[in-house]
């Protein structure tokens, strides 16, 4: 075979475990990838995009009234600002940059909030791609106003019946879907996770977001902050935001994954708590399995942090010692998802809310003077029909 | 895996080829899934491809993922599998036992360990789905070490570098897929051209088997036709199993059928 241009690993950690068949297709997304760096002007369109149409760079918030703390400071890099919504949008215009260098012009996405499929319905709307989005059932269901707005950018929403219905059983539709049609159709993984070179190439698509808060918070504090928190799912928005900051030993790294009842329960989706490691969707990492090697079935309050494993650099930084990683529960997600509502009027996603909460946690104990960084990586609007049914007494 | 080697002269001997069915290992449930194993050697199946569920079959489609689940609700797992598999060598000494399976499934409780396993089960070769021939370096070797053949997958848009490596780590059989996509009846297979076969036979790897969208006995005519040393059919059985599940004898009776209908095209 022809040799890879990048390391596909992190330590022992990830790879590229597909079926025969498909390592063409991700060979060829390595090379556009390789080819684009060196280009100028991929540079120019992809820095123009994300100032003229989604609006980077996003504000650094210092908030004025949640933090329970007087020594402790808590800053938002305000990724809700973002066009779409979240994050997501970062990095689908680059990958929808490399779509059309390859010359393929049909796009397949996985989504669990639904916030990746937004993200990829708008940039295919707008770079004319034609899409379609595969999306857990379950995750339709608590997901509706997403699922309408994707469907009103043009892209055809796929309902993914099997298994649990989340984020894992639509990355499985998504790869079964692209082993057939690989040739003109460019699968837009949604974070950093999956096969080589997905997890490089998500996260340098996603790292402005740790360059501009770090240049953002220099300039508030006149210093680097004690802490940068994010939460994790795959781990898109955390290794956006952490990767300008690991070499910057100072400075604590901290994921925060969705603990859901409780780490103890079976039910959360904490892959990195968990210490098991095995392959699934393409990388060797942290995973959610029974002592067979069966993948379990992850739960969280939000959907886009329901998925049972981890992208591969996170399981490395956990090994390495150089970031930390955490659970927050469904019960403490809300509250944070609340209390920010109330003290600085910004609606947080439910995925955010767990960063925030471990935050507000960390704010607590503090007894010299702290500043933390928290990514917050999505609004909640998409989360309100949920967290209203939640709060009147409905199930989580 | 000298049981593949040897099947391959007798075939030849014959002037015939290959016709290698493909089940999950408890489908429907454990016992029934011994039973239709050993019908299908019966009906004149030449080697076996059997599969261990999975959770997430990402090369699959819907027929073998059905499989999956039926055979995973029924409570099948890898060690009632390797009792399942050892009970089939006892029933028959010399058929090649070929696993098709994933790779967190050989992973679990360490590669070594799967491999020894399945040796000890009577196993000739293991295929996992979800690693390729660059990633298989330690699955390979361990094959080789339990005397257990590794299958390499040559898709049809196979380069020349990929088949020298086959042809040097490949052993038993060469799994020759017809076709892009995951495994299914529903799309049919695409007979490779007399071209491509010649092609990869140039790099003399171990012989090939056809496999993806075999479902009927005229592509098992064929694919021996365009020079495959056999061909194998996956979801066509299943796709049986699915149907006649409640109903044993029905579905053993037509299974025979099936097989013997297949092997007859060889």
């Amino acid at each position: 075979m022809s040799e890879l241009k990048l390391n596909p690993y992190f330590g022992q950690y990830g790879g590229m475990f597909v079926p025969q068949l498909l390592v063409p297709a991700l060979k060829q997304l390595e090379q556009a990838y390789v080819d684009a760096l060196e280009d100028p002007a991929f540079h120019t369109e992809f820095q123009q995009l994300l100032t003229e149409y989604a609006g980077r760079p996003t504000p650094l918030t210092l908030c004025r009234n949640i933090s329970p703390n007087p020594l402790v400071k808590i800053y938002l890099k305000r990724e809700d600002l973002l066009h779409g919504g979240a994050h997501k949008t970062n990095q689908v215009l680059g990958q929808a940059l490399l779509t059309k260098r390859m010359g393929k012009k049909e796009v397949i996405a996985e989504t669990g909030a639904g916030q990746h499929g937004v993200a990829t319905a708008l940039a295919c709307a707008l770079l004319g791609l034609k899409c379609r989005i595969y999306m857990g059932a379950k995750d339709i269901e608590r997901q509706q106003p997403n699922v309408f707005r994707m469907k009103l950018m043009g892209a055809t929403v796929i309902p993914v019946t099997s298994g649990s219905g989340t984020l894992k059983d639509a990355v499985n539709e998504a790869m079964r879907d692209w082993s057939a049609t690989y040739d003109n159709t460019h699968y837009m993984l949604g974070t950093a996770a999956g096969p080589h070179p997905f997890p490089t190439i998500v996260r340098d698509f996603q790292k402005m977001i740790g360059e501009e808060a770090k240049q953002q918070i220099l300039t508030a504090e006149g210093k680097l902050p004690d802490a940068v928190i994010a939460c994790v799912g795959g781990g898109s928005n955390a290794i956006g935001m952490f990767a300008d900051f690991i070499t910057e030993e100072g400075v604590k790294l901290i994921g925060v994954e969705p603990g859901g009842k409780g780490i103890d329960t079976h039910q959360h989706g904490a892959a990195l708590s968990t210490g098991s490691y095995g392959i699934l969707h393409g990388a060797y990492t942290a995973i959610m399995q029974t002592s067979d090697g069966q993948i379990e079935e992850s739960y969280s309050i939000s959907a886009g942090l329901d998925y049972p494993a981890v992208g591969p650099q996170h399981t490395y930084l956990q090994q390495t010692g150089r970031a930390e990683y955490v659970a927050i529960n469904d019960d403490e997600a809300l509250a944070a998802f609340q209390q920010l509502a109330k003290s600085e009027g910004i609606i947080p996603a439910l995925e955010s809310s767990h960063a925030l909460a471990y935050a507000l946690k960390l704010a607590t104990q503090a007894t010299v003077p702290t500043v933390l960084l928290v990514n917050l990586s999505g609004r909640g609007d998409k989360d309100l029909a949920h967290v209203h049914s939640v709060l009147a007494g409905g199930t989580l | 895996m000298k049981r593949y080697q040897q099947m391959f002269n007798r075939l030849n001997s014959e002037g015939r080829g290959a016709f290698v069915p493909f089940v999950t290992i408890g489908d429907p449930t454990p016992a029934l899934s011994f039973e239709i194993i050993k019908t299908l050697i019966d009906a004149g199946a030449d080697a076996l491809e059997l599969g261990i569920a999975f959770s997430d079959p990402i090369a699959d489609g819907p027929t073998i993922q059905g499989a999956n689940i039926r055979a995973l609700a029924a409570g099948a797992t890898p060690a009632i599998s390797f009792d399942i598999i050892a009970k089939i060598r006892q029933y028959h000494a010399t058929i090649p036992i070929g696993l098709l399976l994933y790779s967190n499934l050989v992973m679990a409780r360490g590669i070594d360990d799967f491999y020894a396993k399945a040796a000890a089960a009577g196993v000739d070769s293991v295929l996992i789905a979800d690693v390729p021939l660059h990633e298989s370096k330690l699955f390979r070797q361990s094959a080789v070490k339990h005397d257990i053949a590794p299958i390499f997958i040559v898709p049809p848009n196979v380069e020349d570098d990929d088949l020298r490596e086959i042809a040097s780590y490949g052993r038993g059989y060469t799994y020759l897929l017809s076709r892009a996509g995951v495994t299914g009846a529903e799309t049919v297979a695409a007979m490779p051209t007399s071209e491509l076969i010649a092609r990869i036979r140039s790099y003399n790897p171990a012989p090939p088997l056809l496999g993806f969208g075999i479902s009927t006995p005229a592509h098992v005519k064929d694919a021996i036709h365009s020079g495959a040393a056999g061909a194998i059919s996956g979801s066509a059985i299943v796709k049986l199993i699915e149907q006649h599940q409640s109903e044993p004898a029905i579905l053993l009776a037509q299974l025979k059928q099936f097989v013997s209908n297949m092997k007859a095209a060889t």
